[in-house]
C-alpha cells in the first residue's frame, strides 16, 4: 500500500508529540514458531515418543534466545532515548493489565481449590455418594474415595513460614533497591538488588527441600488425589513464577550494573518490581489457604 | 518520509534486513516482521478468512451426514471430531480474530493514533495463530483422530481421548496466549493512544465495544488456559482435578469452562456490537441514538457475563437456590441487551436511509440476533432449559447468534471499511446478492433446527429418529446454499482488492461521521504520524487545518 497521502496527513496535524513505533522485527514470529516447536516436542513426549525430547529442548532454547534478543532491542531503544513518557505510559498499563491476566490465571486454580474443599469432597461424603464409597470420610486433606494412600502434609508453621518471611522481606528489599534507584545511589541498588535475588533463590531452594521432603518422607505426592493436586499446581506455578521473578531480577541487576536506568526513567526496574510484589501477594493468599487453613 | 516510523514494503530498500530478497520472499518476508497495524489487521482477516471455510467445510460435512436418517458418509467417532473442530476452529479461528483483525484496522484510525501501542507485541499475538491453526488441523491426521470432545472439552471425555486432545489443549494455548497479547495491545492503545480531545464519551462506539471486549478476554482467557492446563495433567501427570475417585469432580471444569465461556460469548458479540452501531447511524445520516446508554448497556452486558456461568449447567444437579439465582441473573441481561436493540432501532427512526450492503448486513444482525436473544431468553428459563439441554434448538440459538449476529456483523464491517482501505469499491449488486442469499439460506439452515430442538432431536450425534427428517432435510439444503453463498463473499472481496472501481472519496458513504473518513482513500500506509488536532461538529470530529 501506498505511503502518498501521509505527508498531507502530517501538515495537518496540530499536536508535534511522536510516538515510537518500532521498525520491523524478525523476533515476534521466530517466537511463535520456537513455541510450535516447543509443544510439538510437549505432544510427542506425551504420546510416549521420546525423540520428542529433541523438538521440545531445541524449542526451549530459541524461545530463550529470542526473549534475550526482543529484549535487549527494547532495552536498547529504552537506553537510545526512543521512549518518552507517553511510551513510557504506555509499558505501565500494558504490565498492569498483564498481572491482572496472571492473577485471573491464579484464580482458576485457587477457584478449584474451594470448589473442592466446599463442594465436591463433601459431596463425595454424602448420603448420595455413600452407595459408591462407603467408609469414605471425607476430611481434609484428602486424596479422595479412591486412591486410599495415606499421606501427611506440610505444616504451615515450618519451612512455609520462614518462606513468607523470606518474600516479605525481598519485598522490602526491592522497595529499598528501588528508592535507591531515584537517589541515584547505584551501589546501594546494586546491594539491595543483590539481597532480593538472594531471597528469591533461598525461596526457591526451601521450595525445592520441601517437595522432596514431601516426595520421600510425607508421600505427599502430585497423584495424591485432589490435595495433592491443588497442593502441586498452586505452589508449582507461583514456584514458576518466583523462578521467573528471579531472572528478571537478575537482568535487572545486570542492566544496573551496565548503568542503564536512570532516577526518572526506569520503568524496566519497575515492572519487575511490581512482578515481584505480584508473586508476593499470591504467596500470602496460599500461604493462608494452602498450607494453613 | 517521516523518519519516526518503520515504512511500507515499498520502501524496504532502507531496511538492511530485507533488502536483498524480491518477490514472494520479499512479500512473505515483509508480512513476518511487520509491526504496521495495518498489515497486522490484514493478516488477521485473511487467517480469519480462511479458517471460515475450514469450520465451514466441517459444518457442511455435518450437515451432509444429517441429511438423511441413518450413518452414510463418516463414522461417528469422525462426526464427533467435525462437531468439535467446527466449533473450535469458528471461536477462536475465524470470528476472534476476525474482530481483532478489525480492531487493528480501525482502532487507530479512529482515535488518532500512529498504530497499535506494542507494534511488535502485536505481530507476535498474530503469528502465535497460524501455529496453533497447524496443530488443530494435523490432529486430524493423527491415529486416534481429532478431539471429539465437543468444543467444550467436557471432562471427563476430555481427560480420555487420543493424543489429539492434547494438540488442541496447546492450540487452545496458543491461542489464549496470542489473544491475551492482544487484548492487552488493544485496550492500552484506546485508554493511551487518543488523539487530544477524543475523549472516551467521544469515540465511536466500536472502541468502546473493544474496550470492554479487551477487558473481558484479559479476565477469562487466563481461566481458560487454567482449565485445559488441568485437563493436561489430569490426563498425563495423575491430577485428579476432574476426576471424583481421587476428590475432584468432572462438573468442576464445567463451572470453570463456562466462567471462560459465557463472557467467551460477549467476547464474540460486543464488537460486532460496535461495528453495527458504527454502520446504521452511517447509512441513516442521524448520530447513535443513546450513545451514552450504548456504553452502559455494553459495561452492564460484561458485567453481568461473569456471574451468570451456570445457566448452561442447569442439568448438573445443582441446589435449586442456585439454579434459581442463575436463573434471575441470566435473565438480567435482556435489559441491557434490549436497551441497545431500542437503540439501534431509534437511530434508524425518521433517518434519511439507504439501503447499501453494510447496512443490509446491519439490519439483519439487528432482526436476527433479536431473535437468537429472544431463544436466549427461552433457555434461561430453567424448567424449560432441562427440555432443551443439548438439544437443536439450543443449536438454533447459539448460530442466530454466532452467525447472523458476530458473522453478519462482520460482514457488515468489511463492506462498509474495504472501500476505505483499499481504495476501491465492491460491487453492490453482488453484495445485495450476497446479503440476500446469506440472509435466506442462514434461515432455511437454523430456523428449523428450533423445530427440532423442541421436538426432542438431540445435538452432536450422526444419526436420528426418522420422524426429524423432513427438517433435517430443509436444514442441509440451507446449509449447503450458506456455504456456496460465502463463495461468492469471497469473489466480491476478491474481485473489490484487484480491480473494483477506484475511489479517491474522503468520505466514502455520505453519513460516515467517524475520524478514519477524514483520511485520504485508499487510507495512507500510517495514517497519523503525530496526533491530529481534531475540531467537533457535534459528534463528528474534523481534523483542523494548522
Ligand atoms: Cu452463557
Amino acid at each position: 500500500m501506498a505511503d502518498g497521502g501521509s505527508s498531507e496527513t502530517h501538515a495537518h496535524s496540530g499536536v508535534h508529540a511522536h510516538y515510537y513505533v518500532p521498525s520491523p522485527s524478525r523476533w515476534p514470529a521466530y517466537c511463535a514458531g520456537a513455541l510450535l516447536l516447543v509443544v510439538t516436542g510437549a505432544v510427542l513426549l506425551f504420546s510416549r515418543i521420546l525423540w520428542g525430547a529433541l523438538p521440545f529442548a531445541v524449542g526451549f532454547a530459541l524461545t530463550a534466545y529470542i526473549a534475550v534478543r526482543w529484549w535487549g532491542d527494547v532495552a536498547r531503544e529504552s537506553e537510545g532515548g526512543s521512549y518518552k513518557g507517553w511510551e513510557d505510559m504506555s509499558f505501565r498499563w500494558g504490565m498492569a493489565w498483564f498481572i491482572f491476566s496472571e492473577v485471573m490465571f491464579f484464580a482458576a486454580f485457587f477457584g478449584a481449590l474451594f470448589y473442592a474443599r466446599a463442594l465436591s469432597v463433601p459431596d463425595l461424603g454424602g448420603a448420595h455418594s455413600k452407595v459408591v464409597w462407603p467408609g469414605y470420610d471425607a476430611v481434609w486433606p484428602t486424596a479422595g474415595p479412591h486412591f486410599s494412600s495415606a499421606f501427611e502434609t506440610i505444616p504451615a508453621f515450618g519451612i512455609p513460614l520462614v518462606n513468607t518471611a523470606i518474600l516479605l522481606t525481598s519485598g522490602v528489599t526491592v522497595t529499598w533497591a528501588h528508592w535507591a534507584l531515584k537517589l541515584n545511589r547505584r551501589r546501594d541498588l546494586l546491594v539491595a538488588l543483590a539481597l532480593t535475588i538472594a531471597l528469591g533463590a533461598c525461596f526457591l531452594a526451601l521450595q525445592i527441600h520441601e517437595y522432596q521432603d514431601a516426595y520421600a518422607n510425607l508421600n505427599l505426592r502430585l497423584d495424591s488425589g485432589i490435595y495433592g493436586s491443588t497442593f502441586f499446581m498452586l505452589t508449582g506455578f507461583h514456584g514458576m513464577h518466583v523462578t521467573v521473578g528471579t531472572i528478571g531480577l537478575i537482568v535487572i541487576f545486570g542492566r544496573c550494573a551496565a548503568g542503564h536506568f536512570s532516577p526518572d526513567r526506569h520503568f524496566g526496574f519497575e515492572a519487575v518490581a511490581w512482578y515481584w510484589h505480584f508473586v508476593d501477594v499470591v504467596w500470602l493468599f496460599l500461604f493462608v489457604v494452602v498450607y494453613w487453613l | 518520509m517521516d523518519a519516526t516510523l518503520p515504512h511500507p514494503a515499498g520502501g524496504a530498500e532502507h531496511h538492511g534486513e530485507h533488502a536483498k530478497l524480491r518477490g514472494f520472499r520479499a512479500v512473505a518476508w515483509h508480512y513476518l516482521t511487520t509491526t504496521n497495524h495495518k498489515d497486522i489487521g490484514t493478516l488477521y482477516l485473511c487467517f480469519a478468512l480462511a479458517m471460515f471455510f475450514f469450520g465451514g467445510l466441517m459444518a457442511l460435512g455435518i450437515r451432509a451426514e444429517l441429511f438423511q436418517p441413518g450413518l452414510q458418509l463418516v463414522e461417528p467417532e469422525f462426526f464427533n471430531q467435525l462437531t468439535t473442530m467446527h466449533g473450535l476452529v469458528m471461536v477462536f479461528g475465524a470470528i476472534m480474530p476476525a474482530f481483532t483483525g478489525f480492531a487493528n484496522w480501525q482502532l487507530p484510525m479512529m482515535i488518532g493514533a500512529c498504530d497499535m501501542a506494542f507494534a511488535r507485541l502485536n505481530n507476535w499475538s498474530f503469528w502465535l495463530l497460524p501455529p496453533a491453526a497447524l496443530l488443530l488441523a494435523a490432529s486430524f491426521f493423527t491415529p486416534s483422530g481429532a478431539t471429539a470432545a465437543g468444543w467444550t472439552l467436557y471432562a471427563p471425555l476430555s481427560t480420555q481421548q487420543g493424543v489429539g486432545m492434547d494438540m488442541a489443549i496447546f492450540a487452545i494455548h496458543l491461542m489464549g496466549i496470542s489473544s491475551i497479547m492482544g487484548a492487552i495491545n488493544i485496550i492500552t492503545t484506546i485508554i493511551n493512544m487518543r488523539a487530544p480531545g477524543m475523549d472516551l464519551m467521544k469515540m465511536p462506539l466500536f472502541c468502546w465495544t473493544w474496550l470492554i471486549t479487551a477487558f473481558l478476554l484479559i479476565a477469562v482467557m487466563p481461566v481458560l488456559a487454567g482449565a485445559v492446563t488441568m485437563l493436561l495433567t489430569d490426563r498425563h501427570f495423575g491430577t485428579s482435578f476432574f476426576n471424583a475417585a481421587g476428590g475432584g469432580d468432572p462438573v468442576l471444569y464445567q463451572h470453570i469452562f463456562w466462567f471462560f465461556g459465557h463472557p467467551e460469548v460477549y467476547i464474540m458479540a460486543l464488537p460486532g456490537f460496535g461495528i453495527v452501531s458504527t454502520v446504521i447511524p452511517a447509512f441513516s445520516r442521524k448520530p447513535l441514538f443513546g450513545y451514552p446508554s450504548m456504553v452502559y448497556a455494553t459495561a452492564s452486558i460484561a458485567l453481568l457475563s461473569f456471574i451468570v456461568w451456570a445457566h448452561h449447567m442447569f442439568t448438573t444437579g445443582m441446589p435449586v437456590t442456585a439454579i434459581l439465582y442463575f436463573m434471575y441473573a441470566t435473565m438480567l441481561i435482556a435489559v441491557p441487551t434490549g436497551v441497545k436493540v431500542f437503540n439501534w432501532i431509534a437511530t434508524m427512526w425518521r433517518g434519511s436511509m439507504t439501503f447499501e450492503t453494510p447496512m443490509l448486513f446491519a439490519i439483519g444482525f439487528v432482526v436476527l440476533f433479536t431473535i437468537g436473544g429472544f431463544t436466549g431468553l427461552v433457555l434461561s428459563i430453567a424448567p424449560l432449559d432441562v427440555q432443551l439441554q443439548d438439544s437443536y434448538y439450543v443449536v438454533a440459538h447459539f448460530h442466530y447468534v454466532l452467525v447472523a449476529g458476530s458473522l453478519f456483523s462482520l460482514f457488515a464491517g468489511v463492506y462498509y471499511w474495504l472501500p476505505k482501505w483499499t481504495g476501491r469499491m465492491y460491487n453492490e449488486t453482488l453484495g445485495k446478492a450476497h446479503f440476500w442469499l446469506s440472509m435466506i439460506f442462514f434461515n432455511v439452515t437454523f430456523f428449523v433446527q428450533h423445530f427440532l430442538g423442541l421436538a426432542g432431536m438431540p445435538r452432536r450425534i450422526p444419526d436420528y429418529a426418522l420422524q426429524f427428517a423432513d427438517f433435517n432435510m430443509v436444514s442441509s439444503v440451507g446449509a449447503f446454499g450458506f456455504g456456496l453463498t460465502q463463495l461468492l463473499f469471497l469473489y466480491v472481496v476478491v474481485n473489490c482488492v484487484r480491480s473494483g472501481k477506484k475511489t479517491t472519496e474522503k468520505r466514502v458513504w455520505e453519513g460516515a461521521d467517524t475520524l478514519e473518513w477524514e483520511l485520504p482513500t485508499p487510507a495512507p500506509y500510517h495514517s497519523f504520524h503525530t496526533p491530529p488536532k481534531l475540531r467537533w461538529e457535534g459528534h463528528r470530529p474534523i481534523i483542523a487545518a494548522e
